[in-house]
């Protein structure tokens, strides 16, 4: 069963960023690099910020990640999550990707073990027309 | 543009809890506030000749000047995304139109009947299940919405949480901007909380909304409206209220800010921060004063944590320091020494935005505030944290 409920609203990729939803499909993480000068970009945009270069290559990392900050959600704000709270929502730092956070969840650590600084590894959860990457304990160095 | 505007008068409906007001539309609650405010001012609707307001509110310019007589429309404008924090910035917007000379009357004007059109906490509960990113829904929500982050308060408590990680701020820290507010709103007969008190001890067990916000830690979700008519400082003199200058206002932010409530993607020695820093150093600039010079503040709290960051941008206190700033009770009318949402604001009057902040300060400058403070001249208004725009304020007593 996904972590959460996989009739959560979601948007359709556009033109910008269908390569990292179908890098998931693969069950590999990438993230957007600039082909000019190098400079990490998530979620994806179509010109780098630091180069205005519009060359970009979608690079896979380890998949390795540690806790930035978190909340835990008691109120269900959507239907669909009705006796599905309290979840965990975490931002994660990629250690292979420079000031890049992803949105995600850990799949395994209870509502009072979340903490800043968990180290984690990606899991990817197979839905019916997506693949979500979520995250749980680091178990390799 | 410093002083040379000037708002002339306010106007609000009454303000209940969300689907309270269940006999008129969002659109008649937009027009009751603005024929409210022309009659506070003294002036015939038929004068306006502008509007202003932000948050894609629904009220558009055309069919309000239509539907007051309006005999030419030649001003309108609409903040950008970022909603509550452009609610300085559509007054910003008013106040340049006018001293630009395009326009000579400007309302601005925030209408809210959630229960006509849906609640706020429900953003994500009202998105279809598959749309495109051109659907009006900021293509950054795909990077949220499947995660469970759905609404702003378990948005802003991403912010609070890294705040609280990096600087030791506390959950009983935040109370005191909820207390405070709740405080000042048992004074306002127009205020949702009126008849509730509030204490730390009851802020700190309410139920958990999003960690660490817990009930009260949260703003209310209401239905009303309310509005200010902008004229230029000759103008309010002939006009029968003691004018109110608009002494400085500014908007944006950080320029990576982006979509971070919902990518949280803020760069890392910002991120956790209301966003208002740049805006801050480009209020005081044109004011040509600080932080000391401010009598009585109105801070939007979309939720509390947000608003200890928004004191430590606007230079109350230094970076990190938020939390141990307001545990003296300096929040507090009438001992504090910077009183804070002194109607009650939007965790306690109403949520109009954050509009009715504006009105407040308005009041606070006529010296017609339930909690007044005595003498007061200058009065910070900031507008939603943690988005881009956010935006802010300066009134002076005229």
């Amino acid at each position: 069963m996904p972590y959460l409920p996989a009739d959560l609203p979601r948007i359709l990729p556009g033109r910008d960023d269908a390569p990292w939803w179908d890098a998931l499909r693969r069950h590999e993480l990438v993230i957007q690099q600039c082909s000019a000068c190098g400079t990490w970009r998530h979620p994806p945009v179509p010109v780098c910020a630091a180069c205005h270069a519009t060359a970009s290559r979608w690079e896979r990392v380890s998949g390795r990640g540690r806790v930035f900050s978190y909340t835990v959600v008691h109120h269900a704000v959507h239907p669909s999550l009705a006796g599905r709270v309290p979840y965990n929502v975490v931002l994660v730092e990629l250690p292979d990707a420079a000031n890049v956070r992803l949105v995600s969840n850990l799949v395994d650590v209870p509502p009072d073990e979340v903490k800043v600084g968990l180290e984690l590894e990606v899991v990817f959860e197979d839905l019916e027309d997506v693949v979500l990457p979520r995250f749980r304990r680091a178990r390799t160095s | 543009m410093r002083d040379r505007v000037c708002v002339a008068g306010i106007g609000e409906t009454e303000y209940r809890s969300w689907g309270g007001i269940t006999d008129r539309s969002e659109f008649r609650l937009a027009c009751e506030a603005i024929l409210a405010a022309c009659a506070d001012a003294g002036l015939s609707p038929r004068e306006l000749d502008g509007f202003a307001s932000y948050a894609n509110d629904r009220n558009d310019a055309p069919r309000l000047a239509a539907a007051l007589g309006c005999p030419e429309l030649r001003f309108s404008g609409m903040v950008w995304d970022g909603g509550g924090g452009g609610v300085c910035a559509a007054v910003a917007h008013a106040a340049h139109a006018i001293h630009a000379g395009a326009a000579s009357h400007v309302a601005v004007v925030r209408s809210l009947c959630q229960g006509e059109y849906g609640r706020f906490g429900r953003v994500g509960g009202r998105t279809p299940a598959r749309q495109t990113p051109r659907a009006g829904i900021p293509p950054a929500f795909a990077y949220s919405l499947p995660f469970g982050l759905l609404s702003p308060a378990a948005m802003c408590a991403l912010i609070a949480r890294r705040h609280m990680h990096e600087f030791g701020t506390t959950h009983r820290q935040m109370g005191h901007v909820a207390v405070a507010a709740r405080s000042h709103a048992n004074r306002n007969p127009r205020a949702v909380m009126r008849d509730r008190t509030l204490t730390l001890d009851e802020h700190a067990t309410a139920r958990i909304i999003a960690d660490p916000f817990r009930l009260h830690d949260c703003c209310l979700e209401t239905d009303g409206a309310c509005a200010l008519i902008l004229v230029s400082a000759d103008r309010a003199r002939d006009l029968r209220r003691r004018p109110v200058h608009v002494l400085a206002a500014a908007e944006g932010g950080e320029g990576a800010w982006g979509a971070s409530l919902y990518t949280h993607s803020a760069p890392a020695p910002a991120y956790p921060s209301s966003n208002a820093a740049p805006v801050a150093r480009r209020l005081w600039a044109m004011a040509g004063c600080g932080p000391g010079d401010v009598d009585v503040a109105q801070l939007y709290e979309n939720f509390t944590g947000m608003v200890l960051m928004a004191l430590e941008d606007f230079g109350f206190c230094a970076r990190g320091e938020g939390g141990p700033f307001v545990e003296d009770g300096k929040l507090r009318w009438p001992d504090g020494s910077l009183p804070l949402n002194t109607a009650g604001g939007n965790l306690s009057e109403a949520y109009v935005h954050g509009l009715n902040l504006v009105v407040e300060g308005v009041r606070q400058m006529r010296g017609e505030s339930t909690c007044q403070v005595t003498d007061a001249e200058v009065c910070l208004v900031g507008g939603g944290p943690g988005v881009a725009p956010t935006s802010a304020l300066l009134l002076r007593r005229g």
